[in-house]
């Protein structure tokens, strides 16, 4: 710099600069006092006389601090602005990583209770199905639910027939004398009433009629002419159709009578509902297949374990549950499994109580909360799943906005205000200064911080805010630029051009745009930049407090906000250290170019 | 000189009038759940009156049911008797909840002002003679980074170096968990060793602008024409700077430093929040996100007075320091 100075002295330092353009003046004024000598003004002789735009730019260029705060202005104005278009996603995009763990695929347990199915039409409730087993277990084989009698037989300890016997008429018999009380609808014909008569005094059990066998329960003088009809069937074998378009043929009472009656009697085939059927029986699994002519088609598989799988919509093939049955018995807890897709799938199983949870990997979408920084995420994602710096990039665009915004209100209330009272002085003068007084009286912080937390209580849209914002921080912070034109223009217009502008009839209009505004701008630049600086500052404090900009909108302040849990600043500096530094190098940036550019346009006032 | 004191006094009252009363609008529109509450908590008493009738009951006698000037002008009234009331947020009178944070908040303040003016002026005067060289650059460099350090950042980076990284303090607070049994020197040290950090944080915020400040009424100084003279008459440099710059400089600074005293009580509500630090700051910041009225109020009538009170102080102290401005 001291060098620049040296070959260019009409540029020297503030102090040299006067001395130099003297200098330069004698020396021009010499040439021009002996033009015979050189004949022409030639460019080495001629003064370089610099516009005043062109001496403040040079001036600006000179100063390192001033230029690097431009550069980083620069670059924070591309990273903001061109930086949201360049990536390729927005800024409340929320991640999702996808992860492999061990969930419950099915579970399998051998079934140890006898599983009813009743026959259509008939019913055989829960009730009946209690007393059915402490029968069984008391080595009954009848017993009595809800005014029913039942009757059950045993084949192979596992195989239940349960015939009802429906009451049809209550007879009290005394002596000679019959009194009938018919059940519901039915009329006990007088042929079937001597029949019955006959076999009671025969003091048989049962009687027939007409082909029918009823059965005469007695108790006591009460005794119930009864009919016996099979309701239902009791098995703990496990029916799993191939196929699962035949479940509702394999659930239903009529083959599973067939069924379990083929393997009770040792039978090798059956047939129903005009199929034929075989039945190849294993140590723990039994096929049934189902003849189509000559081809044997495997239909049904059954055995003793029940296998579920956890969601409601997949169907487990038979093989699957073979699989998990032979694993079960082998006593090993791996398998694999390969799917109809072609899919190989490794499982596990383990025991818990007497289930065996069958788990494999699956994929689980989760919000990628604290992406550690990447190639996909430059610098990862915070605690929402979102990309950090395109956060960043979106909320330099409402930092710098807020900015602008808040320095162009303040520069219009602040200009007008100053320059009318600076301009008419007088009683004017003193009034617009008293209501700066008061207006400055007005604490800053307390109003901030007790406007932001009236919002968050009115809950006001995040969009809103920002807005509402703008205004309270422009509203707010006038009173210095107003300030600071008053008193420049107060000093302008005791200075000798204005006088003049003023003696040679301008209008009071042009006076102002052409010779006041042009005075009072440099000031204004150099103010609106140091206090851009400030603002972002502002804001930021603000944003950072939670009463400022708010998510899902994305500010500088806001990132940052992430940093007053300890354990975001503990373990994830990518969040808030960014965010930080954005804002302390933008604020430095427009420190620097704004004492740059005060520097620049007037040197007399010093750094 | 007294008739403009009267002057300034007459319109430092107006302005404390409006600016608190300004407050007082923007509060009031702040709901707060606090009537509400005592009048829930009464309400359950036995044979208490009606919620409905104590809620009433309440808002009349917190004047919350008139409209905003009425309200502000019964606030006034009691202002004037010192009755400021019971902080809501606190559930204290607000003059003894005042009295018990404001010596945190005035030793923060009073700390770090020793601090940055032993640091701020040296620099800037050293920065000021040697004008453009790289000790100007690099303080005035340093002086730019104070002022565009935001607070909670700093906090915040120091609390990671400092505290989580290498665990040498709390990360909150003024007192350790261990403060209760400790001997009053221990108490004492136990506390300085918690301010640490605030102070230096408000150190570095603070000590930009001052030595902007003084390096340029500084360089202004050194360029008038007395300083010309004593150097042209020979004056060792030791001399010139002394005992004829730096007594010059002296008038701004002393102004400077007489808005600084509002702060002393009041300016650092940011850093006290960020380590929360039970002084003025810390608790006011606390009471106006609550919608505490009576402490809000109170806390900015003390800082609009004590701003006003500081003005004439350094009207006065400008007078006192510049012969020049008693002869006007």
């Amino acid at each position: 710099m001291d060098k620049n100075n040296k070959t260019t002295p009409v540029n020297s330092t503030q102090v040299d600069e006067t001395k130099g353009v003297i200098k330069a003046l004698l020396d021009g004024r010499n040439v021009n006092h002996e033009p015979d000598r050189l004949g022409t003004l030639d460019d080495e002789s001629r003064i370089k006389v610099l516009s005043p735009g062109m001496m403040v730019f040079k001036r600006f260029v000179r100063n390192r601090l001033a230029v690097t705060g431009f550069i980083i202005l620069v670059f924070m104005f591309a990273f903001s602005f061109l930086g949201g278009l360049v990536m390729p996603y927005r800024q409340d995009q929320v991640f999702y990583r996808t992860e492999y763990t061990l969930k419950d695929f099915a579970g399998a347990t051998f079934n140890k209770e006898i599983r009813t199915t009743v026959k259509d039409g008939c019913k055989f409730p829960t009730s009946a199905y209690g007393k059915m087993i402490l029968a069984y277990n008391e080595g009954k084989r009848e017993f009595k639910s809800n005014d029913s009698y039942y009757k059950f037989s045993v084949t192979n300890d596992d195989f239940f027939q349960i015939t009802e016997l429906r009451v049809l008429s209550n007879v009290t018999a005394r002596k000679m004398l019959y009194l009938y009380n018919d059940v519901d609808g039915f009329t006990m014909s007088a042929k079937m009433k001597e029949a019955f008569e006959t076999a009671h005094k025969a003091g048989e059990d049962s009687f027939e009629f007409e082909g029918e066998k009823y059965i005469l329960v007695k108790e006591g003088f009460e005794v119930a002419i009864s009919k016996e009809q099979e309701v239902a069937i009791g098995s703990s074998l496990i029916y799993d159709a191939y196929n699962a378009e035949n479940s509702s043929i394999v659930n239903s009472y009529g083959f599973r009578l067939e069924a379990e009656r083929a393997m009770a009697e040792d039978k090798q085939s059956f047939s129903f509902d005009g199929a034929n059927y075989l039945l190849e029986e294993g140590e723990n699994v039994s096929t049934i297949y189902r003849l189509d002519g000559d081809t044997k088609q495997p239909f049904v598989n059954v055995s003793k374990m029940i296998v579920n799988a956890i969601s409601p919509d997949v169907f487990l093939p038979v093989e699957f549950k073979n699989t998990v049955l032979n694993t079960v018995l082998n006593r090993e807890n791996k398998f694999t499994y390969v799917h109809e897709d072609g899919e190989e799938i490794e499982y596990t199983l383990n025991l818990v109580h007497e289930t065996y949870n069958v788990k494999r990997m699956t994929e689980t979408h989760l919000i990628d909360m604290y992406h550690m920084p990447d190639e996909k995420h430059l610098l990862g994602t915070d605690m929402n799943g979102m990309d950090v710096l395109t956060r960043l990039m979106y909320g330099g665009r409402i930092s710098l906005l807020v900015g602008f915004v808040v320095v162009f209100i303040t520069m219009i209330i602040g200009v007008s205000v100053g320059g009318v009272a600076g301009y008419f002085g007088g009683w004017v003068d003193t009034l617009l200064m008293r209501f700066i007084d008061l207006f400055n009286s007005i604490p800053y912080w307390p109003i901030m911080i007790i406007t932001g937390s009236v919002m968050d209580t009115m809950e006001v849209d995040p969009y809103t805010r920002v807005f509402l914002l703008m205004a309270i921080m422009g509203v707010m912070g006038w009173t210095g630029i107003a300030r600071v034109v008053r008193g420049q223009i107060l000093a302008l217009r005791e200075q000798d051009f204005m006088v003049a502008a003023e003696a040679s009839g301008l209008s009071v209009k042009r006076r102002i745009i052409k010779h006041l505004i042009p005075n009072v701008m440099p000031l204004l630049i150099v103010q609106g930049t140091m206090s851009l600086g400030s603002i972002i500052l502002t804001e930021a404090t603000l944003s950072f407090l939670g009463l400022g900009v708010k998510f899902p909108i994305a500010s500088w302040g806001s990132i940052i906000n992430a940093a007053s849990q300890p354990y975001i600043v503990n373990n994830y500096w990518f969040i808030w250290m960014p965010a930080g530094f954005l804002i302390l190098l933008t604020v430095l940036g427009f420190n620097f170019m704004g004492d740059g550019l005060r520097d620049a346009y007037d040197p007399k006032m010093k750094r | 000189m007294s008739k403009f004191v009267l002057k300034r006094i007459f319109l430092a009252i107006l302005i404390i009038l409006f600016g608190s009363f300004i407050v007082y609008a923007v509060i009031r529109a702040l709901p707060t759940s606090y009537v509400e509450t005592i009048a829930r908590q009464r309400a359950q008493l036995p044979g208490s009156k009606s919620y409905a009738e104590w809620l009433e009951q309440l808002n009349a006698l917190f004047r919350l049911d008139t409209d905003i000037f009425t309200g502000y002008m019964g606030w006034l009234s009691d202002a004037i008797k010192g009755n400021f009331g019971d902080s809501w947020a606190y559930n204290v009178p607000v003059t003894q909840k005042f009295k018990d944070v404001i010596w945190y908040s005035f030793a923060l303040n009073i700390i770090t002002f020793v601090f940055q003016t032993v640091i701020a002026i040296p620099l800037g005067i050293t920065a000021a003679r040697k004008q453009y060289s790289k000790t100007d650059y690099g303080i005035t460099f340093f002086a730019l980074l104070g002022i565009s350090l935001p607070s909670f950042f700093l906090s915040t980076i120091l609390k990671y170096i400092f505290c989580i990284k290498l665990g040498w303090f709390d990360l909150y607070g003024i007192v350790g968990r261990y403060h209760e049994q400790l001997d009053t020197f221990g108490k004492i040290l136990d506390m300085t060793k918690h301010l640490i950090l605030p102070v230096f944080v408000l150190t570095m915020l603070n000590v930009g602008g001052l030595m902007r400040f003084t390096r340029t009424n500084m360089l202004e100084v050194l360029n008038s024409d007395y300083i010309r003279t004593a150097r042209a008459k020979g004056l060792p440099e030791k001399t010139v700077i002394h005992k004829h710059a730096f007594r010059n400089t002296l008038i701004p600074l002393v102004s400077y430093m007489s808005y600084l005293i509002p702060s002393m009580f009041s300016g650092s509500m940011i850093t006290e929040t960020l380590w929360q630090i039970p002084g003025i700051g810390y608790i006011s910041f606390g009471a106006m996100t609550q919608g505490d009225i009576p402490f809000t109020m109170f806390y900015n009538v003390f800082l609009i007075t004590l701003t006003q009170v500081s003005l004439l102080i350094a009207d006065i102290m400008y007078a006192v320091v510049d012969p020049r401005v008693r002869v006007n």
